[in-house]
């Protein structure tokens, strides 16, 4: 990094473009890597991150442009050949192999360089050591945590000599503590001269990481710049253009009439692992939204289960709706009172992967005149769907296109779209932001605030606690199964909320009368 | 009972467990690459006629066995083009190749139904066959059978211990992950699915030149479906499949031992106890989600292409 002018860059792209059918991934990109620099490709979903990374490790190959590897020009033909040059890649969606163990699945990448297994394992424990990643060698795969998977992949990279390291968005599956630790990683192998290519959008972690960042939005380049020199907003702003609104603040509001009323709602939870739910009383009044704050397994599950339908209460009179209490009725007559739910998980029961929007948008839409006399209005459901997709921005070809292939945070869009469409009287989100891109976040966001101005009663439930302050007009918060007492956003803080999540759900009495004394 | 009796049983269930231990071998070679090929039952019937018929005309039973495998193969490239090469459907493909493999074989030996050869006789090894109760099940058998215990052992080395092998294993459960790692995954499965088909040709042929010299119309009797049972049975492990064969190789010859000692019990009650004790384990298996998921290879018939 010193004497840029005088040694060419590790990597250089030049005019990288790589059109597939209905879209153009990426079109004509730049971009240059130092040696020993991370460098950060940021953009949302769909911008094109993906597809130019793939470029680089030979799994696509791109219709036009040429790549220079310390200022030669490279045919990267395959993966085998990427990793011969030093080039290594730590996947999104993990490519282990589940049965094997730890030096299994790291010979298999290596081919005829890996050596007996012993060896093999043995060189592992040494760089997992040299980087601080602890890891047992002879462990199966299916055994480790996704943390532990992701030290898996990235040993997997250094046990052979590396000069370039791609992560792709490798923090979505961490907790804070995790990213600390792969943070000083990446910074002990960027000294040593390693490049780091970064793939990600949370900005904070491009500011708190990165030397430089390039900016990807629509598949074309939008700026490049000192990510510590600029603030999230105005990374923000490179990443989703001129026209999408990033608004951060709305204004709160007071709830009327409560519409979903919990009194004293007890359930031993089914799962052996799971959380029972202890006496959990609170409203939901019409025209508000109240969030519910807690780190994931204090029984989150176990109140949208119970809340949804899904799981079946003892007391049937422990949830009510205003004209009776609904414990003992189905998800489908909860729905057709009112009710709309948008589950955590998208793929699997938020929509089915394998059908087509269309089909995905009749599933919860059913009741809204999609059929009649019990055969389907295709017309009717095709015009459904082609709506969601038009109003909440869906990026997708058409109403024929397969769930699966939606990112997630498109996905997520089209499932609360789905939802709100049918004008629910209640509408309750689990996570419904969860690794979802800044634009589809803030979408989502206004969609949520749009349907409370209607007089919607809304329940969100989220490990967000900065979304939650941001939307929600009370908020609580869930822990050990029990549920905080709920204040008006304004008057409680972040700290008071984690106090909640932590199982303390005391008054701060004490610092009151220390104050007075 | 006698023990020359018990020695004798030993014997006839190895002997009977042969070709279903070959073509087992053969097909979970194949499954753990991801590839279920339902057409063993016609690669098994084609290796047979077609062994039958060189062998007859030739006067030579290695070259007999020599097109057996050489026909199991073929078949099997048929397999490959259709459910690797056009990714179609792997179920309706190994059904259409069991259809087929019936048919065409029925009508290469039609001229051939009944016509005798001389079979591959049994070489006792000196010694070691004298050994009381097993040296008769294991060292008084016929070429084929010795060549069976090396498949076995070669096959459950593999597995264990090539790196070859880690690559099947890595193929049939993640493909994409196996891709984007620089595994050739089509190779693989092609070169899996041909040893398949080369393995149900071997038995073929050992059924018609060696078990019961002679061709007859489907000759296998459904010996290729319960291969396809005994690997799900074997829960996809190399020494299951082994004890596998040999115990649905005696269940196949019980009736004959209840006869000679004087119990009823009709055939055909005996003739599913494979397919009973297959289903029990399949129950058994999938009684634990994770154990299950574990144990089958997790892509398995799962069409792959590199671009998706």
């Amino acid at each position: 990094m010193a004497e840029p002018h005088i040694t060419p860059p590790r990597l250089t792209l030049r005019g990288i473009t790589k059109t597939y059918p209905g879209c153009v991934a990426n079109d004509a990109i730049d971009l240059s890597i130092e040696a020993a620099e991370i460098h950060a490709l940021l953009g949302e979903n769909g911008a094109g991150k993906s597809t130019l990374m793939k470029v680089i490790y030979g799994l696509v190959k791109p219709d036009q442009g040429e790549l220079l590897w310390d200022g030669l020009p490279i045919d990267v033909r395959d993966p085998a050949h990427a990793r011969k040059l030093g080039i290594g890649m730590v996947f999104q969606h993990f490519s282990l192999f589940e049965t094997l163990t730890v030096t299994e699945n790291i010979a298999l990448a290596l081919g005829e360089d890996a050596g007996d297994l012993p060896s093999l394992a043995e060189r592992i424990s040494a760089v997992s050591q040299k980087y601080g990643m602890a890891l047992n060698p002879d462990r199966e795969v299916h055994t480790l945590s996704v943390g532990e998977r992701q030290r898996v992949e990235i040993v997997r990279c250094l046990v052979q000599p590396i000069k370039l390291l791609i992560l792709d968005e490798p923090t979505s599956v961490l907790t804070p503590q995790e990213v600390e630790t792969l943070f000083v990683t990446l910074r002990q192998l960027a000294e040593e001269g390693c490049s780091i290519l970064f793939i990600s959008h949370k900005l904070n972690e491009v500011r708190a990481l990165c030397h430089r960042a390039t900016i990807l939005r629509a598949g074309r380049v939008s700026g490049e710049c000192v990510p510590t020199e600029e603030s999230s907003e105005s990374l923000a702003r490179m990443m989703v253009g001129d026209d999408t609104p990033i608004s951060t603040d709305y204004p709160k509001v007071q709830g009327q009439e409560p519409f979903l009323q919990v009194r004293g709602l007890t359930r031993l939870s089914d799962d052996p692992f799971g959380v029972d739910l202890q006496a959990i009383s609170f409203d939901v009044q019409a025209g508000e939204i109240l969030g519910i704050a807690g780190v994931a397994g204090n029984g989150q599950e176990e109140l949208l289960g119970a809340l949804s339908g899904e799981d079946e209460v003892d007391n049937h009179d422990a949830i009510h709706f205003p004209h009776g209490a609904v414990g003992h009725l189905s998800p489908r007559e909860r729905r057709a009172a009112g009710m709309a739910f948008v589950p955590e998980e998208r793929l699997g029961r938020g929509a089915v992967p394998d059908m087509s929007l269309k089909d995905n948008a009749l599933l919860t839409g059913f009741l809204t005149g999609l059929v009649k006399r019990g055969l389907i209005a295709h017309g009717k459901t095709r015009d459904f769907a082609e709506q969601i997709i038009e109003r909440y921005r869906v990026k997708t070809p058409g109403t024929e296109t397969h769930a699966a292939s939606l990112s997630g945070g498109n996905l997520q869009k089209f499932i609360i779209g789905r939802e709100i469409m049918q004008q629910p009287k209640l509408l309750i989100a689990a996570h419904p932001t969860w690794g979802v891109d800044i634009g589809a976040a803030t979408a989502i966001h206004k969609a949520l605030i749009e349907l409370r101005d209607q007089g919607a009663a809304i329940l969100v439930v989220s490990e967000d606690i900065d979304e939650l302050f941001q939307i929600s007009d009370r908020i609580g918060a869930l822990c050990h199964g029990r549920l905080s007492p709920i204040k008006a956003t304004p008057q409680t803080s972040i700290n008071e909320v984690g106090r909640w999540m932590a199982g303390d759900f005391s008054e701060p009495q004490a610092t009151a009368e220390t104050i007075s004394a | 009972m006698d023990i020359d009796l018990l020695s004798n049983i030993l014997y006839a269930m190895v002997r009977t467990g042969t070709p279903l231990l070959l073509v087992a071998l053969g097909e979970l070679v194949c499954e753990k690459s991801g590839v279920l090929n339902l057409g063993q039952e016609g690669m098994l019937l084609m290796g047979a006629v077609v062994g039958f018929v060189a062998a007859l005309l030739s006067g030579s039973l290695m070259l007999g066995f020599l097109l057996a495998i050489l026909a199991g193969v073929a078949m099997s490239l048929l397999f490959g083009l259709i459910a690797l090469g056009f990714s179609a459907n792997q179920v309706a493909t190994g059904l259409a190749l069991t259809i087929f493999g019936t048919g065409l074989s029925a009508f290469i030996g039609s001229e051939f139904v009944g016509k005798p050869i001389d079979g591959l006789d049994p070489i006792a090894l000196p010694l070691l066959s004298e050994i009381p109760l097993i040296g008769k099940m294991l060292f008084a058998q016929d070429p084929v059978v010795y060549l069976s215990f090396a498949l076995f052992i070669a096959v459950y080395w593999f597995f264990r211990s090539s790196r070859p092998g880690l690559v099947v294993k890595a193929v049939g459960e993640n493909p994409h992950a196996a891709n984007a790692i620089g595994l050739p995954v089509m190779r693989t499965r092609y070169l899996a699915v041909m040893f398949g088909g080369a393995m149900a040709g071997l038995a073929g042929g050992y059924l018609s030149i060696a078990y019961t010299p002679l061709w007859v119309e489907n000759m296998s009797a459904g010996r290729g479906w319960i291969a396809l049972a005994l690997v799900v049975f074997a829960s996809w492990k190399v020494e299951r499949v082994l004890l596998g064969a040999w115990l649905f190789g005696l269940a196949s010859i019980l009736h004959l031992v209840f006869q000679g000692l004087g119990f009823s019990i009709s055939s055909n009650l005996l003739a599913i106890l494979p397919y009973a004790a297959t289903i029990l384990v399949l129950v058994l298996l999938s009684r634990n989600q994770i154990r299950a998921r574990l144990l089958a290879p997790i892509s398995l018939g799962k069409p792959f292409h590199a671009s998706s």
